[in-house]
């Protein structure tokens, strides 16, 4: 007969998955939200926002598709509501196609939703997607219209009030972009941030985040990694906005069930070290040879 | 019984409960059809975790293929017709952008329309050797470009960023506690991982020591790095997991 250990020892990695969908599950049913601290990393990112004089241009690129949306939307969706409140002008991009729908959504829930007083062309613009990675970066740092000849909606650009005093990338105040792949942040940081000394800062999916965080604070003024980053954003802005506290916050609510899960894994890490240290002591124990 | 039958009538099974879905949850709405099979789709991308099997095999090649065609389609759109095709001859892009049609046309761009259509030669056998000129304009111009930017970012502006004064102050004179600490960790955690991965002297004595720590600074960083993929991961499982019982179930109010 196995005894327990050798049953934990041998468990079904299907067994794990059923734990590891139970923790994710119960909790979301449950509704479970813990509060959230602001870090220092994310909380520049909202000093700088709050720091900016109304009308400052902020460009937001979304550089990702819907796999990785579930970690990059609130913060987007947190950012661009926080953008609005202060009256910045936003000028929205992608350098992944996926991003340009993700963008209209966006915009369409976010802004048309909740900020319906804004005209577009005037205070946001949907530049929407190019080819050409951070090759595109590259051209835009010195001149815009070279790559972008109309917005997402086919009007000429130079027809769009917005974009009558913006020649290239040095003319905005900030610039947040978002994603997890190439290109994402790093390559702003790179062809944009650190060769035009342009204010660089944006959310990054959690997989990502600690390769970025070498460039902070000097060449990433901030930056929100996963989801985690995302519902500290969105409890800061509930802190400060009492119109953004009434919302839903996808951020906030994802971080019960990600707190669960964590506590799973780290008892079936600290079950396997266990298992695994009492079969080497039986090992050693055993005569070599003996088969058994 | 045979197992293409059981996947047969699995296929049924699985059809019927879904089509039961739509009916009763959204009335026969296009919406619905469309979160109805979002939810088919994750379902048969989850049964991977059970084992292989045909419905995860046809979400991920249905999933490979849309996604290729979208990017392909997107940039043709948003790229090719407005800035190749209404650059060369703007009228011709009349239909879809009629703001483009009245510009003057720009025959520079002949040179990337060349290079694109060289670029496709790749499919001829023939002649695919042609593709490579297109091909060396493109790994030539993005090596050079790439060597500047990291060179600048990645290794000068890296150095700046660990190279910091190991005592930090206020502007007032304060000592600031917090951020001298993180500068000299900052600091000797580099020097102690680079001189891990120095292999001409034997690591013995003070530069043993040193490399030892390089390697449990090496170990905190890839410990980081797994909690933050186990976060990503787990992000992705519960955005499905309030798709399915939000969207599609609405077990929790969306």
């Amino acid at each position: 007969m196995m005894s327990f250990f050798d049953t934990i020892k041998n468990i079904d990695r299907r067994i794990i998955f059923l734990f590891i969908a139970l923790s994710v599950i119960i909790p979301l049913l449950f509704d479970v939200v813990f509060p959230e601290k602001l870090s220092p990393i994310v909380g520049k990112i909202f000093t700088k926002i709050e720091s900016l004089p109304e009308g400052s241009r902020v460009l937001i690129s979304m550089d990702y598709d819907p796999s990785s949306a579930p970690e990059q939307q609130p913060m987007v969706d947190a950012i661009i509501y926080h953008c609005c409140m202060l009256n910045l002008r936003l000028y929205i991009m992608a350098l992944w196609a996926p991003g340009q729908n993700i963008a209209t959504e966006t915009i369409k829930r976010i802004i048309v939703g909740y900020f319906p007083e804004k005209v577009y062309g005037e205070d946001y613009v949907h530049l929407g997607y190019k080819a050409g990675n951070e090759g595109l970066i590259n051209v835009i740092i010195t001149d815009m219209k070279k790559m972008y000849t109309t917005d997402a909606n086919g009007t000429l650009i130079d027809d769009i009030p917005a974009m009558r005093d913006v020649r290239n990338l040095k003319n905005m105040d900030l610039i947040m972009a978002f994603g997890g792949g190439k290109p994402g942040l790093k390559e702003w940081i790179l062809f944009a941030g650190d060769p035009g000394n342009i204010p660089i800062a944006g959310g990054v999916t959690a997989v990502s985040a600690p390769l970025l965080y070498p460039y902070y604070p000097n060449q990433l003024l901030g930056m929100m990694g996963g989801i985690k980053g995302a519902a500290e954003y969105e409890a800061e802005m509930s802190r400060h906005y009492a119109g953004f506290a009434q919302l839903k916050h996808p951020g906030l609510e994802m971080m019960g069930p990600q707190a669960v899960a964590h506590v799973v894994i780290m008892l079936f890490i600290i079950i396997g070290n266990i298992t695994y240290f009492i079969d080497r002591k039986r090992q050693r124990k055993e005569p070599a040879g003996s088969g058994k | 019984m045979p197992r293409r039958i059981i996947y047969i009538i699995g296929l049924l099974t699985l059809v019927g409960a879904f089509i039961l879905s739509w009916s009763m949850r959204f009335s026969w709405s296009m919406e619905g059809f469309y979160i109805t099979f979002g939810a088919f789709l994750t379902l048969c991308i989850l049964s991977f975790l059970y084992k292989d099997n045909p419905f995860y095999k046809f979400a991920e090649h249905l999933f490979v293929g849309v996604s290729a065609a979208y990017w392909m389609c997107m940039g043709f759109w948003t790229t090719m017709i407005p800035n190749l095709i209404g650059r060369l001859h703007p009228p011709v892009v009349r239909p879809f952008l009629p703001s483009v049609a009245d510009q003057p046309s720009n025959l520079w761009f002949l040179i990337p329309l060349a290079l694109g259509i060289i670029l496709l030669l790749r499919l001829s056998s023939k002649i695919g050797w042609i593709s490579r000129w297109a091909l060396a304009f493109i790994v030539g111009t993005t090596a050079g470009l790439n060597f500047v930017r990291y060179l600048r970012s990645d290794f000068i502006g890296q150095i700046y960023n660990t190279i910091l004064p190991l005592t930090v102050y206020q502007a007032d004179g304060g000592f600031l506690i917090q951020d001298s600490i993180s500068a000299v960790i900052v600091f000797f955690g580099v020097f102690c991982g680079i001189v891990y991965f120095f292999f001409s002297k034997e690591h013995k004595g003070a530069f043993g020591t040193a490399s030892r720590v390089g390697i449990y600074v090496l170990m905190v960083t890839f410990g980081a790095g797994f909690g933050y993929t186990v976060m990503a991961r787990i992000s992705l499982l519960v955005g499905r997991m309030q798709f399915l019982f939000g969207d599609w179930l609405g077990v929790i109010p969306s």
